[in-house]
């Protein structure tokens, strides 16, 4: 692992010294609200929305605290919420209140879009240079080249399998699509509309003249498609998880034996029969992003939050008690696991299509065409479990 | 002095007082209750902005048609009623000979521990008891383990798991008042007509169920109405079933529509106030 993070390190200094004449270049942005231009006093007090186990003061597991140590150093006092799911997380960044906000793809344009969130200027962030280049101005976290936040932690929604009732071992999501019926009942996929994006996955590359470029850029014809194998799919699906507990149960009693995963799921599973890949052809995954709200009382707290969240070490702690792969490039050095989560794998990272909000206006840059939005992937989704 | 004369006021005037004690709890469950529940029903007119997930006052019928016409608001429908019926036939067939034996055979003295061993299991919370159902569903589970020999199996999870765990839970509340109804029945009168000639099921049918039928009608509403509300069970157990509490849980916890969701939620109510309303017509609930 040392040598490649020690390219990816070098190859994200040079990254953000580009991104910083680049963001000097475009400082004058039409965006609704604009990035800081410098820091001033701390305020005294932060108050951040996140997944369940992002900000952890220790309450929880005396172990895990990176939060006092970040009190310590601002001087910024943290009151933290969890949220469920990243539609809990939207209503909550309306209703306000909160200066700095963890927040998936799934909800990161959604935030842009509402002007929730301000872009970030990285130039005040020292840790930001250590990020990996590969999650840096990316789609689901920046807009024209303006970046809205700080990466933090992915991972993939791997195809694992129970080695003893699927043999031989699967490299591609067939498995659960066309060759489905091979193991009707015992499929599992995962229960979010967002799950529609891996059935395209899938038949971009075994449909291809479908012309499927972005999974979350479907028109009418490509989205049918896709709600179509669903359907077919769910014919052999024996349940479909949420909870990632309900899905480690699952495995461990026989009850799934193929379906999407995470790799904190394949290290939970205690019988030892199970394993993960990664298919041939790609898959979903997750990027999370510390984003500042636009209407933030504390923007200098917010500011040291980013930073401080960044740090490689304090990155290594937080992602690895999430169980996903950090987003600083040094932070491997204090993690053991980062060989099991694929940190800093570009090669890896590449073949995932990291959620992003499917809205009208298709992500992939096609215009001549509308894409079906989240609502509708909603209805539909209900409508594909019947 | 002041406060001795509106003591003096108020003293003699007994429905005052009584204005007084209930005024705030009655505005209380007015303002909580009623009005929350027309507040959520409303917004069923109401619709909601894709993008940004606010819930606009734009009225508009689209959500209560689309629910009414929808193939998926149908079959889930259908569904849901098929489940609540079954599992309020299944608990009462089972309640009324518990019940029975409880009121009428066992000694005062089992009688309590009876009581007891029916009441012990809503001491426990409602999920450790739908996932230790879940245990006993799975495909290594103890049912798969018993039922193996004879060569069955587990029913896996699915509609049949979701029956099975829904009776489970709502027996309780089917037992106790079937069991307060046969507790009534006075035993002379099963005597009176044994000395008639009546046998058992005779006696039964007609002289048993008439006394007997609001404690089970009683009973029904609870079973009926819990299930057809219920949606985490489902989520544990159900394996790929939706039930109407699903679909109003995923419009609002995923899709943001709480206008969408308050328009499925009709569903529920208008059957409930048509069972209501049957029920009623039988006069099982004047005799409550």
């Amino acid at each position: 692992m040392k040598s490649p993070s020690r390219t990816a390190l070098r190859a994200g200094l040079a990254a953000a010294a580009a991104l910083s004449l680049a963001a000097c270049g475009t400082s004058g942005s039409d965006s609704g609200s604009a990035a800081a231009e410098s820091l001033g006093d701390t305020e005294g007090s932060v108050s951040i929305l996140a997944w369940p186990g992002y900000v952890e003061d220790g309450s929880n597991d005396p172990a895990y605290d990176w939060v006092s140590g970040f009190e310590d150093a601002t001087g910024c006092m943290v009151t933290s919420k969890p949220y469920g799911t990243s539609d809990e997380a939207y209503q909550l960044m309306q209703n306000g209140g909160y200066d700095v906000v963890a927040a998936s793809g799934d909800l990161t344009l959604r935030l842009i879009a509402g002007d929730l969130v301000s872009p970030v200027n990285t130039d005040l962030l020292d840790n930001y240079a250590g990020i990996f280049d590969f999650l840096k101005n990316k789609e689901w976290n920046s807009v024209d080249g303006v970046s809205y936040g700080v990466p933090h932690g992915y991972g993939a929604n791997l195809l694992m399998y129970n080695t003893d009732e699927v043999t031989p071992a699967p490299t591609s999501w067939d498995v659960v699509f066309d060759k489905s019926s091979d193991y009707a009942g015992g499929v599992t996929a995962y229960d979010s509309p967002i799950y529609i994006a891996d059935a395209a996955v899938y038949l971009m590359a075994h449909q291809p003249d479908l012309g499927i470029t972005n999974p979350y850029a479907l028109d009418q014809d490509q989205f049918d498609a896709a709600v179509a194998l669903l359907k077919e799919q769910r014919t052999n699906v024996g349940e479909y998880w949420s909870d990632y507990l309900k899905e480690i149960q699952a495995f461990e009693t026989g009850d799934s034996v193929v379906g999407t995963t995470w790799q904190v799921i394949q290290n939970s599973v205690s019988t030892g029969n199970t394993a993960v890949v990664l298919p041939e052809e790609g898959a979903t995954g997750w990027s999370d992003t510390w984003m500042i709200a636009s209407d933030s009382k504390s923007p200098n707290c917010a500011y040291a939050w980013l930073d401080y969240i960044a740090d490689p070490e304090v990155n290594a702690t937080a992602t690895a008690y999430f169980g996903e792969a950090p987003s600083s490039a040094a932070a491997c050095d204090f993690r053991d696991d980062c060989e099991a989560y694929h940190a800093g794998d570009e090669e890896y990272a590449a073949q995932i299509w990291y959620w992003t909000t499917p809205i009208s206006e298709c992500v992939d840059g096609r215009t001549d065409v509308e894409c079906i939005d989240y609502s509708e992937w909603t209805k539909a989704w209900q409508e594909i479990k019947g | 002095m002041t406060t001795h004369r509106v003591s003096g006021f108020i003293a003699p005037r007994r429905r005052l007082q009584l204005a007084g004690l209930l005024s705030a709890p009655i505005l209380w469950l007015g303002l909580v209750y009623i009005v929350a529940l027309a507040a959520l029903l409303v917004t069923a007119f109401w619709t909601v902005d894709t993008l940004t997930g606010q819930v606009q006052v734009e009225w508009t019928t689209a959500n209560v048609v689309e629910v009414l016409t929808g193939a998926l608001y149908r079959t889930v429908t259908l569904r849901t009623l098929g489940i609540a019926l079954l599992v309020t036939l299944i608990d009462v067939m089972v309640a009324v000979p518990v019940a029975f034996f409880m009121a009428k055979i066992a000694s005062p003295r089992l009688r309590h521990v009876l009581v007891i061993a029916v009441l012990a299991p809503l001491w426990a919370s409602y999920l450790v008891k739908v996932y230790s159902w879940r245990a006993l569903l799975s495909a290594d589970g103890i049912i798969h383990w018993i039922a193996t020999p004879f060569g069955g199996d587990t029913p896996g999870y699915g509609i049949p798991a979701v029956v099975m765990t829904l009776s489970y839970l709502w027996l309780p509340f089917v037992i106790m008042p079937i069991y307060a109804g046969f507790d009534r029945v006075p035993d002379r009168l099963l005597e009176a007509s044994a000395d008639l000639g009546a046998k058992g099921a005779r006696t039964l049918i007609a002289v048993v169920l008439p006394m007997i039928w609001p404690a089970i009608i009683a009973g029904s509403i609870f079973a009926f109405s819990l299930s057809l509300g219920d949606y985490l069970a489902t989520g544990i157990v159900g394996g790929t079933t939706q039930l109407l509490g699903n679909l109003v849980y995923t419009n609002v916890g995923a899709a943001n529509n709480l206008p969408l969701a308050a328009a499925i939620s009709l569903i529920p109510i208008a059957i409930i106030l048509l069972y209501l309303a049957a029920v009623r017509r039988t006069g099982a609930l004047r005799s409550l």
